[in-house]
């Protein structure tokens, strides 16, 4: 689950993660009384979407620019009116774009150093680990691969927690002298942050250190485990639907795992291995799948209805390819319901079934019976042929 | 001989009064799988299905039933103190088949084992089945929610991330008339007990297995780790399979450790290094058994 930069902003006040002084603002008369509020010259604003590259960003109404930096509570209110209810279009939305509903009004601040600062969980070790580089601002994996010496890693024990030797470690490695105590508490502030919310990546970029020796978190991103979002409901509540994709929150709502991809070939599948292992094969025959879909290992009636109506919300499939294993789910109830589904939504796309497993006879009878024009498969890549060359 | 479970493994199962435990705990039992205990706290005294004595602690039914071996179906929020009363009641092997625990939850409990004689399988794992000799390999061990019947006892290690696609390379070799020693669902989550590498290990110095199938999946390096050790060390041919080629990164494919990272996380390029360390590697899911007997010369 992906947040808000002004909820990002909410959770670093909670954890004392210093950050300059803002506000979010949902219309221009909220964002004239920010600014008043902040009652400082540099002001900056920011378009609130889940996607970056918001500065390079042009909003349909030909207005440049999801981030400005202005000098006055009018001239916030007036740039504010040119974004909210907007659409931004930047190089990571596509050519839709996100509709602007809040703009953030922050204090700017002038910037010395820009740092590089992240905490994520590392799968190798099973740890978290502190990412921390001094070339900040910029794209880090470019860093990595040009400079991979100016990225400094540490691995965090998950019983003892951060140690103090390992904040004046990075601190030493990172050069820093005057700002390193304000550097170190942000740290601290930042790893609590991180494990008591479940987090499984908060990046800073950039961690700037002001003219005036200050140390601020200007812009972050965070990941949170979905699994642990159930004990952190004021974090549950930060997400925000419309940024998300329609069809992905459908699919949530009945307990399937939908992921919408650009192909034409929609997939229906029992597994999450085996979900990908069928948008591969279809790939692999020439096709281009158009979703991930996983119906789980205990799929309904109902689920498997829900997920018919989820693909054919899609504008680009031509095609559908069920494929199940029933180890222990019974393949006869899975042809049960792909056929009320294909009679209720009145499918006329072509539609290659692939059943295997738990009484399996039975299942292919019910398909063959129905009437309506569903080809059976013998095996997965039978299955993937036929839905390929069905569609092209 | 197989790896970790054989048909006289003594399984107790946690949670073993929820739907899903119950339900799974039975299948087990007409399997033929040794179903000793149940563990449901406040429970103790009761018998499930009329045959199995259920527990209040893991202590109590290890103590009384002699269980070596512990499958775990609690829901997400209570299993890793599953997990860690059962490492603490002394089982030599822990299965967790919930999904959707916390990995802060499974990174304490992953450090909490280091140096513990327990081996944790899972989570987010279908479990582990070690086939029989009878009836659609009736009498075999099965810990956890794979169906018993597509197995027939053989010569083939398989290990896998994913459930279904463990399924589909167990029929394929059973179709074929190859039977498996042990199958083992290490799971999908990001943290997990076992990994591909502990089982090559395992199935390399087990005499009953002559050829193993590895499955794996976008997310990591532990296929990458797996694959360069048995280059090294597996005596025995190998085959497999790595799905999420057409996955786009940055996505987490319903696996929870399934997403695409950096540029030398690709299943392209997890294939190519598994190719170079002399895995044959399965073009598509549906030919998995295939490969592996035409590397094995069968």
């Amino acid at each position: 689950m992906n947040i808000h930069e002004y909820q990002a902003k909410e959770l670093f006040d909670r954890f004392s993660v210093p950050s300059p002084k803002g506000k979010v603002a949902a219309t221009t008369k909220e964002a004239f009384d920010a600014a008043k509020w902040l009652d400082v010259k540099n002001l900056v604003v920011k378009a609130q979407v889940h996607a970056g590259g918001r500065g390079k960003g042009t909003f349909k109404n030909g207005f440049k620019g999801g981030v400005h930096l202005v000098d006055s509570p009018e001239s916030v209110r007036d740039i504010a009116g040119k974004m909210l209810g907007e659409t931004l279009v930047t190089k990571q939305t596509g050519e839709t774009g996100r509709l602007v509903r809040k703009v953030m009004i922050a204090e700017s601040v002038t910037i010395k150093k820009e740092l590089y600062l992240a905490i994520l969980m590392d799968r190798a070790t099973g740890c978290p680990v502190i990412i921390a580089s001094t070339e900040g601002g910029m794209d880090i994996e470019e860093v990595a691969e040009r400079t991979p010496e100016k990225i400094l890693r540490e691995v965090i024990h998950p019983l003892a927690g951060l140690q103090a030797y390992q904040v004046r470690k990075l601190c030493h490695q990172l050069g820093l002298t005057t700002t390193a105590r304000q550097y170190g508490r942000m740290l601290h502030a930042l790893y609590k942050l991180f494990i008591e919310c479940d987090c499984s990546m908060v990046e800073i970029n950039p961690v700037v250190i002001t003219t005036d020796d200050h140390v601020y978190a200007l812009d972050a991103k965070f990941n949170f485990d979905d699994n642990a979002l159930y004990r952190h409901p004021e974090i549950a509540a930060m997400r925000d639907l419309e940024e998300e994709d329609p069809r992905e929150v459908a699919a949530a709502q009945h307990e399937l795992n939908y992921i919408g991809l650009d192909g034409n070939i929609a997939c229906l599948v029992n597994g999450a291995g085996l979900a990908m292992a069928t948008m591969d094969i279809i790939k692999h025959h020439g096709g281009e799948p158009a979703n991930f879909l996983d119906v789980g290992g205990g799929a309904s009636k109902d689920q498997v209805s829900a997920a018919f109506k989820i693909i054919l919300g899609d504008p680009n499939v031509r095609g559908i390819f069920i494929n199940i294993f029933g180890g222990i789910m019974d393949c006869n109830i899975v042809a049960e319901g792909v056929v009320a589904a294909a009679r209720e939504t009145g499918l006329s796309l072509p539609l290659v079934v692939r059943l295997e497993g738990n009484n399996v006879a039975a299942g292919k009878a019910t398909l063959a019976a129905s009437g309506l024009n569903i080809e059976s498969a013998d095996g997965m890549d039978d299955g993937a042929a036929r839905i390929v060359a069905a569609v092209s | 001989m197989a790896i970790l479970i054989d048909e006289s493994t003594k399984v107790l199962v946690q949670g073993i009064t929820g739907a899903f435990g119950a339900r799974h705990a039975k299948l087990s039992l007409e399997y033929g799988t040794q179903i000793v205990a149940g563990v449901t706290p406040q429970k103790g005294g009761q018998l499930f299905e009329n045959a199995v004595p259920i527990f209040d602690t893991v202590g109590d039914a290890v103590k009384e039933t002699g269980a070596t071996a512990s499958a775990i179906f609690v829901p997400p929020a209570f299993a890793a103190d599953a997990i860690l009363e059962a490492v603490d009641a002394g089982v030599d092997l822990v299965v967790c088949i919930t999904e959707g625990i916390p990995v802060m939850d499974m990174m304490r409990v992953k450090s909490m084992m280091t140096g513990s004689k327990t081996r944790l399988v899972g989570p987010n794992c279908p479990g582990l089945v070690t086939p029989g000799t009878g009836k659609d390999s009736h009498g075999g061990c099965r810990i956890g929610i794979a169906p018993g019947y597509i197995h027939k006892r053989g010569n083939v290690g398989v290990v896998s991330r994913s459930g279904t696609l463990t399924y589909e390379a167990v029929w394929q070799l059973t179709r074929l008339g190859y039977g498996q020693s042990t199958c083992v669902g290490i799971g999908g989550d990001p943290i997990n007990g076992t990994s591909h590498l502990d089982v090559l290990r395992m199935f390399n110095e087990d005499p009953e297995t002559e050829a193993i199938i590895m499955i794996g999946e976008i997310g990591g390096t532990a296929e990458v780790e797996a694959a360069r050790w048995a280059r090294e060390h597996c005596k025995k041919p190998i085959a497999g399979f790595i799905a999420g080629a057409t996955a786009p990164p940055g996505r987490r494919m319903g696996h929870a450790g399934a997403i695409v990272g950096g540029e030398e996380d690709t299943a392209q390029a997890k294939k190519a290094i598994l190719a170079e360390c002399g895995i044959a590697v399965a073009e598509t899911p549906g030919i998995m058994a295939k490969t592996l007997l035409e590397r094995w010369g069968k």
